[in-house]
């Protein structure tokens, strides 16, 4: 399991990557969409891969932490993918001012001379 | 022990300014002198209790100088802590003060080209508020993410083809920044088992061999988050384009943000690479030292060469910031006393400097051809007032002497404060802590570089002040506002005070430093702060 989820986050990060040094600015976003998926999902498993247990909740009784997966990553996680949307939609807008404005979707502004 | 309402006014930075955001939200943008008004008020108010914080920090009102709020009532490592030491509470008060200055610049003009300037304005200063108080690491994530947001919008605050331009690039880079921070967040995370700064150096040197191998990735990972921030080479390539193209009151926040950086990484690493930190004691030091040191070569010679005022102000915001960088990574504490000397000085006079480039730019080109097509694409019906209305006499004379002002302080010359903070990080530089040892070649390489980049702004300045106020021909005396003057002259006035005042002030910092470079006092009073007791009435906690 351990090597199958570090393949994906390698390969969604690396795909990432290459993206964003594209000239296309819909690239460059598609870049950093992949890179905050690879990301959210090694904030996700810095809490160990476990399977069929449930987050350390609080109840009456006192819990042995042996039995439940760490909550503190999931609570990171969700703050990240929430910010990380905001922060794209953002710059989507201003992805489409840029085309609005400039005429053109390269990340300069300007087309470079062939 | 009932908790005393002084200590609410440590959260009072963040939530003023948030409720302050919000509510200017519903307010309609005709009525911008209303809310011009609200944001001012809240804006002094933090300027008031920056300073009520900086007196209760310095006459120990609270335990070592240093307050603490839990937030939620939750004790030290479960909770989020927000703190405000003499540090916390110097930073919070240059803020308020740049962003006073800032505030009234863009009162004629600038507030009115487009919507929601004064909303963005509060989350701004909220997020860098936040930034100065929190010390958790991942709630200091979110207090950069909400100052970013806030900076992407106020950089392109007046909508055109450059900050378009350069606003793609300033976002894109800072997205790509903050994903490195959390990773670096998610292996601290992994690595020591908590985020709240405290407790992190706390565990440091029980911290497996295995394990440091990841804290240590972590680590270095999110300093290139702030290190993005604070421009350092190579990663200040975005910088000077962005500082050109926003508006002059915007510019003057961003040079403030170069500091947040800076100023994470000097808290930071003094915490958990102390000499108390064990295996990881010192790490990274070098690496901020010379890197420091090419940011500055790079700055001053990007001074040199750039032609626009604007790009001109940006490399000088890197040269100050590579040289805080150096200061940080030489790791001596009387070196850190100048640094932040230092950082006071530069800062408000950078501030200074870009607000002023827009009216030094009137001589050349009068009239405000860029502001009409903004207005029009905003459907902005009532136009600001012609800034001719009430000039005030003797522009191009304060034209010439601000200009002056600002140029003495960015090279270092003598009367003002950039001679004494140099001169401080000198005389600290040839009186190590340890007398006994020599001089190294590495302390001459930064002294000399600190002197070089002096006199490549000093050059620079020079050639353009020359081309500008000595050329020959008619120059049209430019009408300028006093909303406009008065900024600029409070600012380098404040900075004629840190002139006259240098040795209360440096007394103030030495105590700042002392308390940094003594990070267990700080850990035992995070760590041992009490929750306020029977403080759960509707169940909230077990």
């Amino acid at each position: 399991m351990e090597i199958v989820i570090s393949l994906a986050i390698g390969v969604l990060f690396g795909s990432g990557i290459w993206l964003i040094l594209r000239p296309r600015s819909f690239q460059v976003l598609t870049g950093l969409m992949l890179m905050s998926y690879a990301v959210n999902l090694f904030i996700f498993i810095m809490g160990r891969l476990w399977v069929n247990r449930p987050p350390l909740t609080l109840g009456d009784a006192i819990p042995d932490p042996a039995q439940f997966t760490d909550p503190v990553p999931q609570a990171l996680v969700l703050t990240a993918i929430v910010i990380g949307f905001a922060t794209t939609a953002l710059y989507l807008v201003v992805m489409i001012g840029s085309r609005g404005l400039t005429g053109t979707d390269h990340v300069d502004g300007e087309e470079t001379d062939q | 022990m009932k908790l005393d309402w002084i200590q609410h006014l440590i959260i009072l930075p963040v939530l003023l300014p948030l409720l302050c955001g919000a509510l200017l939200i519903l307010i309609n943008e005709s009525r911008h002198q209303f809310k011009f008004f609200v944001n001012l008020t809240s804006v002094l108010l933090q300027l008031i209790i920056a300073i009520a914080l900086i007196r209760l920090t310095d006459n120990d009102v609270w335990m070592d100088g240093i307050g603490v709020y839990l937030a939620a009532n939750w004790s030290a490592p479960f909770g989020i802590s927000l703190i405000a030491d003499r540090l916390a509470a110097m930073m919070l008060l240059l803020t308020a003060i740049l962003a006073t200055a800032a505030l009234l610049y863009s009162m004629m003009r600038w507030s009115r080209i487009g919507v929601h300037f004064h909303t963005l304005f509060q989350f701004l200063l909220m997020g860098i508020n936040g930034a100065f108080l929190t010390h958790d690491l991942f709630n200091l994530f979110v207090f950069f993410e909400v100052m970013l947001a806030a900076s992407y919008g106020l950089v392109l605050h007046g909508y055109n083809t450059a900050r378009i331009r350069a606003g793609m690039q300033y976002i894109a880079i800072n997205l790509a920044a903050s994903l490195l921070f959390l990773i670096g967040v998610a292996l601290i995370y992994a690595s020591t088992g908590t985020l709240n700064m405290a407790d992190l150096a706390a565990r440091i040197p029980q911290v497996g061999a295995n394990d440091l191998v990841f804290l240590k990735i972590g680590v270095a990972v999110l300093a290139i988050a702030f290190l993005v921030k604070s421009a350092m080479w190579p990663l200040g390539f975005w910088l000077p384009t962005t500082y050109s193209a926003a508006s002059p009151p915007v510019a003057a926040m961003l040079v403030l943000m170069t500091k947040v950086g800076a100023y994470v990484i000097l808290r930071l690493w003094l915490l958990i690479f102390s000499p108390d930190a064990g295996a990881v004691a010192g790490y990274g030091y070098d690496a901020l030292l010379w890197g420091g040191m090419a940011t500055i070569v790079f700055g001053a010679a990007g001074m040199l060469a750039s032609e626009g005022l604007g790009r001109m102000a940006g490399y000088g915001a890197i040269v100050s910031s590579g040289t805080l960088l150096a200061v940080i990574g030489y790791g001596q504490a009387s070196l850190v006393t100048a640094g932040l000397y230092y950082l006071l000085g530069s800062t408000m006079a950078m501030a200074a400097f870009v607000l002023l480039i827009e009216l030094v730019e009137r001589i050349r080109s009068p009239g405000a051809n860029m502001l009409a097509l903004t207005m029009e694409a905003f459907a902005i019906e009532e136009k600001p007032e012609e800034t001719a209305g009430v000039g005030i006499p003797g522009a191009l004379a304060f034209l010439g002497l601000a200009f002056a002002g600002c140029a003495l302080i960015i090279a270092g010359l003598p009367p003002l404060s950039g001679f004494v903070a140099k001169f401080g990080l000198f005389h600290a530089l040839l009186h190590p802590d340890a007398s006994n040892i020599l001089i190294s070649s590495t302390t001459w390489a930064l002294m000399t570089l600190i002197v070089l980049s002096g006199l490549a702004a000093i050059i620079s300045l020079m050639r353009f002040g020359v081309r500008t106020f000595w050329a020959s021909g008619a120059i049209a005396s430019p009408r300028l506002h006093l909303s406009e003057v008065l900024p600029i002259s409070a600012l380098l006035l404040l900075c004629v005070i840190l002139t006259v005042q240098a040795g209360p002030v440096f007394a103030y910092l030495e105590r700042t430093s002392n308390d940094l470079h003594k990070p267990s006092q700080y850990i035992d009073r995070v760590i041992s702060e009490p929750a306020v007791p029977n403080a759960s009435v509707s169940g909230g906690r077990p």
